[in-house]
């Protein structure tokens, strides 16, 4: 009696199959969809950047655009050079990895090597929530506390500056770079540190010679990740750096980035199809664009290089 | 009942360890073991899991001094002169005249020539020349170098297992150690691998003494010429090598090197 019923069971009606099939097939093309509809979104943001942004093309050169030395789309005569908006990008994030790297790359090797249990148990925390401070904290403090203290340094510092909003960015990102750079280097195994060791290293030494170099793509993915956040950054750099375009490499220069001209445009009422408006989106492609490659840069480099111990 | 049995010392003593005691936080895990590694010969360590082989081995360069809650008590004494686990020694110190070699191999992400010179690396070292003398040196007796000669700057990731474990051996011996420990060092490799460190571990012992851990009796047998049975943290019976396979004073190491437990 047993033995039938279970050969029944395996040999189940078509019927009671099918639907069953059915069902895991509505389920998984459930699970698919909502795993395609962050694709989906990145796919179009980027499709409607781009055809918004062929409408500048056609009134402005895209020669003109990536290599024009003013940025003024809004002014008589206008003009539409890329390179200011960018190179205030570049000169901020630069500050802000200035900062990061060095302090974020210091504080993953002492909470992974240094630090006892109660230290990062009290570490941690603290860093988990300068990372959840909003941006708009950050620049405000840039703008009116950090620049304030400068200015006591360099007392020809204008009130809008690029090293203020470098400085403060780059404090956003330490939490960043050091929590995905400790995780790195905490899953170097036991075996390499205590192999230093045997060897007549010292903590530093191991640290700095097997530790640092085993972890070093995850720490370097971390940077990546890093510099596309600084890149993307829009509102410590819209309050603290100024809204002037220019060409400057100058820290204590005021100048405006890509994410500030949007802010800043976007913010007025500008017609629908405008050049101005275009503009926007031309800019917005090309940040995409920048923080894309360097994300795609950051997850090759952990890919590439994971597991190699 | 610790027998060290006369025979052992006739070899002149490299390392003396009394009353040795070992504690993870408050298990203790060495219980007053008694030892003597002859110069120049090769003393395995044999005995069931868990019964404190590897903790005992990890004594000798205080490698239990990387984690907190460990304490050491009694004395290894090296040549003679110094206790190797007295507060007042630093434990870099040791690991400069003690050598280690791991269960699996552990080379670092780095090139083979630097996987060697690592050593000298962080002892200060800075002629290049006497470096790269010291690698070929060491890259040579752990029979190596005519596998890698032409290769010295690739990734130490790109040699096989057993290449890289002759690699760790060769960065444990470019420092010039005085003693080797091997932890079961050739637990993770196939047989032929196995033979080749065999071979060449049995032509080291010209130049430092060496500890051994192994699970395998028949390694121990082959290669050892003396060997310590390990029963529970206690060292219940340490001679030369065929009198403990031959002809063991106690019954448990007599039913364990024939494979009756393990």
């Amino acid at each position: 009696m047993a033995i039938s019923s279970l050969s029944e069971a395996i040999a189940a009606p078509p019927r009671k199959q099918v639907i069953r099939r059915l069902k895991e097939r509505f389920i998984e093309s459930l699970l698919f969809l909502c795993a395609f509809s962050c694709v989906a979104v990145t796919i179009a943001i980027m499709v409607i950047l781009g055809t918004e942004s062929i409408g500048l093309f056609k009134t402005v050169s895209v020669w003109e655009f990536f290599t024009g030395t003013e940025w003024a789309p809004l002014f008589e005569p206008a003009k539409y050079g890329i390179l200011p908006l960018v190179c205030g990008t570049l000169t901020t994030s630069a500050i802000a990895l200035f900062v990061a790297i060095p302090i974020g790359t210091t504080i993953a090797l002492f909470l992974s090597e240094f630090a006892s249990q109660k230290v990062r148990v009290w570490v941690k925390p603290i860093l988990e929530i300068l990372a959840g401070v909003p941006t708009v904290v950050y620049g405000y403090f840039a703008l009116l506390f950090v620049t304030p203290l400068l200015q006591l340094l360099f007392p020809d510092l204008p009130g809008f500056n690029m090293l203020a909003a470098g400085l403060v960015m780059g404090i956003m990102i330490v939490p960043q770079i050091s929590s995905m750079s400790e995780d790195a280097m905490r899953s170097v195994p036991d075996e390499l540190r205590e192999g230093s060791y045997a060897a007549g290293a010292t903590k530093l030494q191991t640290a700095w010679n097997v530790v640092f170099p085993a972890a070093f793509s995850g720490v370097s993915s971390s940077y990546i990740l890093g510099i596309s956040r600084a890149v993307g950054e829009t509102m410590i750099v819209s309050i603290a750096a100024g809204l002037q375009a220019k060409i400057s490499f100058n820290p204590m220069d005021s100048a405006a980035t890509m994410t500030a001209y949007i802010v800043q445009v976007s913010l007025g009422d500008l017609p629908h199809a405008s050049i101005g408006y275009q503009t926007i989106f031309a800019v917005g492609f090309l940040l995409v664009s920048m923080t894309l490659i360097f994300n795609t840069i950051g997850h090759w480099l952990k890919r590439h290089y994971r597991e190699q111990y | 009942m610790i027998n060290i049995d006369s025979t052992v010392s006739q070899a002149p003593p490299k390392v003396e360890v009394s009353n040795l005691n070992f504690y993870y936080g408050d298990k203790q895990a060495i219980k007053n073991v008694n030892l003597v590694l002859p110069k120049n010969k090769i003393t395995a360590l044999i005995g069931p899991s868990g019964c404190g082989k590897t903790t005992l081995l990890r004594c000798f360069n205080r490698m239990h001094d990387l984690y907190d809650g460990n304490r050491y008590e009694g004395e290894i004494v090296l040549d003679g002169q110094v206790n190797i686990l007295s507060r007042r020694i630093d434990p870099i110190e040791v690991r400069m005249r003690v050598g280690m070699v791991f269960q699996r191999p552990n080379p670092f992400p780095k090139s083979i020539f630097e996987n060697v010179a690592y050593g000298l690396r962080v002892r200060g070292e800075k002629n290049k020349s006497f470096i790269a003398d010291k690698v070929e040196e060491a890259l040579k007796a752990s029979a190596l170098w005519d596998e890698v000669n032409d290769r010295l700057k690739d990734m130490a990731f790109t040699l096989s297992g057993g290449q890289q474990q002759r690699l760790c051996i060769a960065r444990a011996l470019a420092t010039d150690p005085e003693l080797i420990l091997f932890d079961e060092p050739t637990s993770a490799l196939d047989p032929i691998a196995t033979r080749n460190i065999e071979d060449l571990m049995d032509g080291l012992k010209k130049q430092v003494t060496i500890l051994i851990v192994t699970h395998s009796m028949q390694q121990a047998a082959r290669l050892s010429d003396y060997t310590a049975f390990m029963y529970l943290g206690e060292m219940l019976e340490c001679d030369r090598t065929e009198v403990i396979f031959k002809q063991a004073a106690q019954l448990r190491t007599r039913d364990y090197v024939s494979g009756q437990f393990g």
